[in-house]
């Protein structure tokens, strides 16, 4: 166990330095990269002082252990458009979409479960059948226009949502949260569902065939003959089973919704760090996507490495050292 | 008639073998009708996009054509030349209908391209990897593992920010997230092929390796490349439409549904819905119809159901 999280842990490494390998070239080393990194409007002097900072007269590998350096230390560069450290201009949208996404989640798991259930003991009759289509519509749903489509309907046709930001929040420890006021809700109730509805398939569909599979096995048939009364076999025998790996996609799901938040957010103005990515693509401000493509691989280097290591250890199935070729 | 040598006779007989297992995939093909309806609705919109300046009532990209006056008309309004806007007009007086059917040829090229040029590449990948093996296969995996460790929107989204946007660049983002799907499917699929005799005994003839995987291995492992594949259209062109509404896709000379439904987002606020609902639901009836009838082709190649 120890020697599998420390092979993770040495690949995960190694994914980070591979991102930033990739990254640098991209940006820094491909065209003039003084005119990624310093703003248009820079005066000569301040040109001069940022290729005598940053080594732009070193060799490539020497500006590469230079990039590294201060990006271990923080420093990802300064936004253009705001003048400040861009990797703290995304920490400080990081909880805006923290938010989103644990709300999204949550409610792919409260709708999505007992949906899938209905539609796995149901499969063969119109409810269950209803509910599998349903869900290949979930899937199908370009995402943005979905949004759009809910903000026509709940903003502009029936007005009983607010079309954009966050509503009233509620700092706690100093990180400002929408979910502990009515205002708040009505504000974050309808990106959420934006973001989760592709992810309430996904659950659904996992759950039915689980529940679908689960039922033509032995213990549950077993438990059938002993009489068992059929909501306990559902309750106790069939949801058991399927939810350690519907459990496990919707873990694995987080990283994906982190980047798939981008475009909710830029929908329903939602302030979190998706769009401040886009914001920033769109004004050029370099540093700041820089910043956020290496925060992004950091989170999903880092969840990706949780969930193998804890699916290692609650399943004793999963070999811990891939087997010689 | 009379002519037949055994030769021939053998020839009339091979096909004759093969039609039961024909007519029992279009037979499971046929049982649903959700499939037939999502074929027809595929046909349907192929014969339309194909069609489209035949019978489109305006060419949108004609700026002769388009009149200021007529901008943001609600569908079934009167044109300043006396016909009639079904769709209703966008900002620039651009006929929707029009603009949706233009709209849908560019949606379609990019995600047609993207895919045939990934499944290309991929099944080069996957194939070399399967047949070189060693570090050659160790190296090709570790980067498609790279790859796919993380979001494809946020790979494209990440790519088209540096690259800048345009058609050719859409593509090729495209490609580059999804290739590697294509190089893992393929491996899969060649590594249980290449343990088989055929290939065993074309390399006892002394075949170059090109030859034995172009010839012998890739026509064995196409079936479940070709299928995903199908899927894959329509993610491609979803993905497309997501990055263009973004503001990071196609150029705004080539409007695709995606760019069509970012134009009517700045207007979705005032109520004038019809700019970007009509674009989104042909967008949406592509990629189900592409969707549906994938699935349903997966589920009827499945040797495991026969």
């Amino acid at each position: 166990m120890l020697l599998f999280t420390l092979r993770r842990l040495l690949q995960s490494l190694f994914v980070l330095l591979a991102v930033s390998v990739v990254v640098f070239f991209a940006v820094y080393a491909v065209g003039d990269p003084i005119e990624l990194l310093v703003s248009p409007e820079a005066t000569m002097e301040a040109r001069q002082a940022t290729i005598a900072r940053l080594g732009l007269d070193q060799p490539v590998w020497r500006q590469y252990l230079a990039f590294l350096w201060r990006a271990l230390q923080g420093d990802l560069g300064n936004s253009f458009v705001h003048g400040v450290p861009a990797i703290g201009l995304i920490l400080q949208r990081l909880p805006a979409t923290f938010e989103l996404v644990l709300v999204a989640i949550t409610l792919s798991c409260v709708v999505g479960i007992p949906l899938g259930l209905v539609a796995g003991l149901y499969r063969d009759r119109v409810l269950g059948r209803g509910i599998m289509a349903g869900s290949v519509l979930g899937f199908s749903l370009p995402n943005f226009w979905q949004g759009m489509m809910l903000i026509l309907l709940f903003a502009v046709w029936l007005g009983w949502l607010p079309a954009s930001g966050r509503g009233q929040t509620v700092d706690v420890l100093g990180v400002p949260l929408s979910i502990l006021t009515a205002d708040g809700w009505s504000h974050i109730v309808m990106p959420a569902i934006n973001l989760a509805l592709a992810n309430i398939a996904l659950v659904l569909r996992l759950t039915a065939t689980g529940v679908a599979e689960a039922q033509t096995q032995e213990y549950v048939k077993f438990a059938r003959a002993k009489g068992v009364r059929p909501g306990r076999i559902v309750r106790r025998h069939i949801l058991r089973n399927i939810l350690v790996p519907v459990v496990t996609v919707v873990g694995m799901e987080f990283g994906s919704l982190i980047a798939y938040s981008t475009i909710t957010e830029t929908v329903f103005a939602w302030p979190g760090m998706g769009k401040l990515l886009i914001d920033s693509v769109y004004q050029l401000d370099r540093p700041v996507v820089v910043a956020y493509v290496m925060l992004a691989t950091f989170i999903f280097v880092v969840v990706n490495f949780v969930v193998d290591v804890l699916y290692a250890a609650l399943d004793p199935r999963v070999q811990l050292v891939s087997p010689a070729h | 008639m009379d002519r037949s040598t055994p030769d021939s006779h053998a020839r009339t007989v091979a096909p004759l073998a093969e039609t039961p297992r024909r007519a029992a995939i279009l037979k499971r093909l046929r049982a649903r009708p959700t499939v037939a309806g999502s074929a027809c609705a595929l046909v349907l919109l192929m014969a339309a996009i194909l069609a489209a300046p035949l019978f489109a009532p305006q060419n949108p990209y004609d700026l002769a054509n388009l009149n200021l006056l007529d901008g943001r008309l609600p569908p079934g309004s009167e044109s300043m030349d006396g016909w009639v806007y079904l769709l209703g007009t966008d900002d620039q007086g651009r006929d929707m209908l029009s603009a949706i059917l233009y709209g849908l040829r560019i949606s379609l090229a990019v995600g047609l391209t993207a895919v045939a040029l990934a499944t290309a590449i991929g099944s080069v990948a996957g194939l070399v990897a399967a047949y070189a093996g060693g570090w050659i296969d160790t190296v090709l995996m570790r980067i498609v593992d790279f790859i796919l460790g993380f979001p494809t929107i946020l790979v494209a989204l990440v790519l088209l920010a540096v690259m800048g946007r345009g058609v050719d660049k859409v593509i090729l983002a495209l490609v580059l997230v999804q290739w590697a799907n294509y190089a893992r499917i393929m491996r899969s699929r060649a590594l249980q092929e290449r343990r088989k005799e055929y290939i065993e005994a074309a390399a006892n003839l002394g075949y170059p390796a090109w030859r034995i995987i172009a010839f012998h291995l890739l026509p064995n492992c196409m079936g479940p490349v070709l299928v995903f594949a199908t899927i894959q259209i329509a993610t491609a062109i979803a993905l497309e439409a997501t990055l263009s509404f973004l503001g990071v896709g196609v150029p705004v000379t080539e409007p695709s549904l995606g760019l069509l439904i970012a134009t009517g987002f700045q207007y979705l606020l005032s109520g004038d819905y019809w700019i970007s609902m009509f674009p989104g639901i042909a967008l949406l009836l592509l990629i189900l119809a592409i969707n549906v009838v994938g699935d349903r082709l997966r589920e009827a190649l499945d040797p495991r159901r026969a």
